[in-house]
């Protein structure tokens, strides 16, 4: 077993970034779910920036992570609130329901 | 070789948990699967060297937006709905296929700069004079401030609109309304009257 260097925290990054990217494709119903995939795709670019930092000895990445969990925190909680209010117009958290804008 | 053994430990053990937040049917489980994805992520920080975010990982995302997902989703009552089948299969073949695609060239692109730049590769260990927190808080305060202050301004704004946006008038409720109460006049509030004995004010 090699040591574990760089290249597996990115590989285990691109893994997770794809996951959360076909969990918003394949998801059938739920808007929660895709909230939820936007989250692990926001991890995974954390994960590189915090290998990155790690193994290049920089801190900046780290600050980058702090940053980018702020957003990711105000983020989730504007999707939480509107999707409280699309369940309260449509009665369904559907993703199949969200179809008001004919969009 | 102990840290090997971690990484590969935390590292399959999250994508488990991935896995899981994508495919569940309920959302419920998805919101227990993210929260086992973030601790993993969390011992992955502490294994590499960034303590102070690994912690804060589990603050934030466990303490926090789990619990936030959850309540949502009692809230709502989203969970244990009919499922009315699968997407099409040909849609299903298609996104794993672009899927595989993009994984197998990410990872060749990863691949690829590694091999360009084996500099990058080697471990570099962590300064272990001062602490991971101090350093973050030196370069954070002085490097970053004011990216750290516009940070408080999306949180700002976050709150304001989660709250816009969930705020409703509801019909029935006494409020108080203070200009309202200090803009009353005697002559609109009382009411001089001048009743007769026995019979009271009718």
């Amino acid at each position: 077993m090699e040591n574990v260097a760089l290249h597996h925290y990115l590989i285990l990054s691109a893994i997770l970034f794809v996951i959360g990217l076909m969990g918003i494709f394949l998801n059938r119903k739920s808007i929660i779910i895709i909230l939820m995939c936007i989250e692990l795709i926001l991890l995974s670019v954390n994960i590189n920036f915090v290998a990155f930092s790690a193994f290049m000895n920089d801190i900046s990445g780290q600050i980058f992570t702090f940053f980018i969990l702020t957003v990711a925190a105000a983020e989730v909680s504007i999707g939480l609130a509107i999707l409280t209010i699309f369940y309260r117009n449509r009665h369904s958290g559907d993703v199949e329901d969200s179809n008001m804008m004919k969009g | 070789m102990i840290v090997d053994l971690l990484f590969y430990m935390f590292a399959s053990v999250m994508c488990i948990g991935a896995l899981g937040v994508a495919l569940s049917r309920n959302p419920m489980y998805s919101v227990l699967f993210l929260v086992l994805t973030f601790f993993n992520a969390a011992g992955l920080f502490i294994l590499i060297g960034a303590e102070f975010l690994g912690l804060l990982l589990m603050m934030v995302y466990v303490g926090a937006i789990a619990v936030m997902f959850l309540f949502v989703l009692m809230t709502v009552d989203m969970t244990g709905e009919d499922d009315d089948g699968m997407k099409s299969p040909f849609f299903v073949t298609f996104v794993l296929i672009t899927g595989a695609v993009l994984l197998g060239e990410i990872i060749l692109a990863i691949l690829g700069g590694i091999a360009s730049n084996a500099r990058i590769a080697e471990f570099v260990p962590a300064e272990s004079d001062v602490q991971n927190i101090v350093l973050l808080g030196r370069v954070l305060f002085t490097n970053y401030i004011y990216p750290f202050i516009t940070v408080s301004m999306v949180l700002l704004v976050g709150m304001v609109g989660a709250i816009v946006l969930t705020h409703r008038k509801r019909e029935g409720v006494n409020k108080q309304d203070i200009s309202e109460q200090i803009s009353r006049t005697k002559e609109e509030s009382i009411e001089m009257t001048s009743p007769t004995l026995g019979k009271g004010i009718s």
